[in-house]
């Protein structure tokens, strides 16, 4: 197998195993190219990309930016608070008069879920989804299950537990699927307000007491409270949510084992863990954000490598 | 589909000891030449060679490397298959080095021209020099000609090359083989 099964990463729900080992395997050599002291390759360079972000993001835009940089492709960034859109222009208006200037693929974020779906049913190009509401991030995913291979070798059989907002969460929503597809367990922690009905369904375990979801699993997974998100009070304070479902230094030195930290950022230090945490030799948070980039690049390569001449 | 030998194992070792011996003559101790081998087949050649100026001729040191060129080739999204990369081992500063690049078949150029397009994210050699295995004539798309061949081959288009190595298809053959 060498070539995506897709021509679009819509959500990681449409890969199968295979692709995810591609993209890995692909990231691996993408990793070496960035840790040279030149970190560009020519292999994009009649590739036109368009970032088109309706909804604010700064790390994925940029790690995705850097990405189609080093890849030398040529890159369009589009904002939605300064552009048409404003202006009542629809999204596939929008989307086609960007794609008139001859752009070969779209990374989008997007507020509502399936935006990207429903454009890669309209337009001509390869569609990368970087955030649908709370539907799927997958590149996200594939980035976090890449760090847990790096940092434990393999993700078959481990014990993730995803902490926090699921129910409002692309990230573990797409988590869970990739987790999954390579055979992971896992388990969801947090305010029983904050996880959805349906979680059964997905073969995903809930388990409402921190500790014992700690004591259970090698990686934990901690996800932002998205204060924007929250419209309605799901829990009464943040300081109780972080009794309760934040991660500090004592509640770890107190379990006898050494468990991954992760956090698809940006944190709220001292809510979903404290800063010795963030800081600790068990956090990979910075390694999520490194693999970011060579995920992203492995993700465009192969998907760009479908656009034939 | 027809093969013919082109070298058995007895003539390609002949001839790798051959090259190691222009090799040396040119760069006495490699106290400022680098080998890579390029990615997939050029490994072999490179390995081969090391062995044979380290262990038979006794140089004391030798820097080799392995350079995957599959994110400099200009033949992205043209072919039917997504190109596939493999793994790039190069674990010293080419700055200033006689850089020996070597592969096992030098067929239209394409190859060694993204070869030294890859080069130049390890720094700027002093100077680049082409080993090739096995040099097919006649068939270069590229102004690009090897400074050290083992033997000359006149094929022709529908013709292919293929090296096998013993540790790789268990043993060391080359065929000419006709599609």
């Amino acid at each position: 197998m060498s070539e995506l099964s897709v021509n679009h990463l819509l959500g990681i729900k449409y890969l199968n195993e295979s692709d995810i080992q591609l993209i890995f395997e692909t990231a691996d050599h993408f990793k070496e190219v960035i840790n040279r002291s030149i970190k560009k390759v020519p292999s994009l360079r009649d590739i036109t990309i368009a970032n088109i972000f309706f909804e604010n993001s700064t790390r994925t835009k940029l790690s995705f930016e850097l990405a189609e940089k080093r890849l030398s492709a040529d890159v369009l960034n589009f904002s939605a608070s300064q552009s048409s859109v404003k202006k009542g222009e629809t999204l596939i208006d929008t989307v086609n008069n960007i794609l008139s200037m001859k752009v070969d693929m779209v990374v989008m974020r997007h507020p509502n879920p399936g935006a990207g779906i429903f454009l890669s049913k309209h337009v001509n190009a390869s569609i990368i989804n970087a955030g649908d509401g709370a539907h799927e991030h997958p590149t996200q995913a594939l980035l976090d299950s890449f760090s847990i291979r790096e940092r434990l070798g393999d993700v078959t059989g481990k014990n993730v537990v995803i902490v926090g907002d699921i129910l409002h969460s692309r990230v573990a929503l797409s988590n869970i699927f990739a987790l999954k597809l390579q055979g992971a367990n896992v388990k969801v922690c947090g305010p029983k307000t904050l996880i959805p009905k349906y979680i059964d369904s997905l073969g995903v375990g809930v388990e409402m007491n921190l500790r014992k979801a700690l004591e259970w699993c090698d990686v934990a997974n901690m996800l932002r409270i998205q204060n924007e998100r929250l419209d309605i009070s799901y829990f009464p304070t943040t300081r109780e949510y972080t009794q309760q479902f934040g991660v500090n230094k004592k509640l770890l030195d107190s379990l006898d084992k050494e468990i991954v930290i992760m956090h698809p950022g940006p944190i709220n230090r001292g809510v979903e863990i404290t800063s010795d945490v963030a800081d600790s030799k068990q956090s990979i948070i910075l390694n999520q954000v490194e693999n970011g980039v060579a995920i992203r690049m492995a993700v465009i390569y192969l998907l760009a490598s479908k656009i034939k001449k | 589909m027809s093969q013919k030998v082109l070298l058995s194992s007895k003539e390609i070792n002949i001839i790798l000891h051959r090259l190691a011996c222009q090799l040396l003559e040119n760069h006495v101790d490699f106290k400022d030449t680098v080998l890579i081998g390029i990615q997939p087949r050029g490994i072999f050649v490179a390995q081969r060679l090391t062995k044979i100026l380290l262990e038979e001729y006794k140089v004391k040191h030798i820097d080799l490397g392995f350079l995957d060129i599959t994110f400099y080739r200009d033949d992205f999204r043209r072919g039917e298959k997504t190109l596939e990369a493999t793994k790039t081992k190069i674990n010293f500063l080419v700055e200033d080095k006689k850089v020996v690049l070597i592969d096992d078949v030098l067929y239209t150029g394409r190859s060694i021209n993204a070869a030294l397009t890859a080069l130049q994210s390890f720094g700027r050699p002093k100077e680049v020099e082409l080993l090739t295995l096995i040099d097919r004539r006649f068939s270069r798309h590229l102004p690009i000609q090897p400074n050290y061949r083992g033997r000359q081959v006149d094929a022709i288009n529908n013709e292919k090359v293929k090296v096998m190595w013993e540790e790789n298809e268990g043993e060391d053959i080359i065929y000419l083989i006709n599609r």
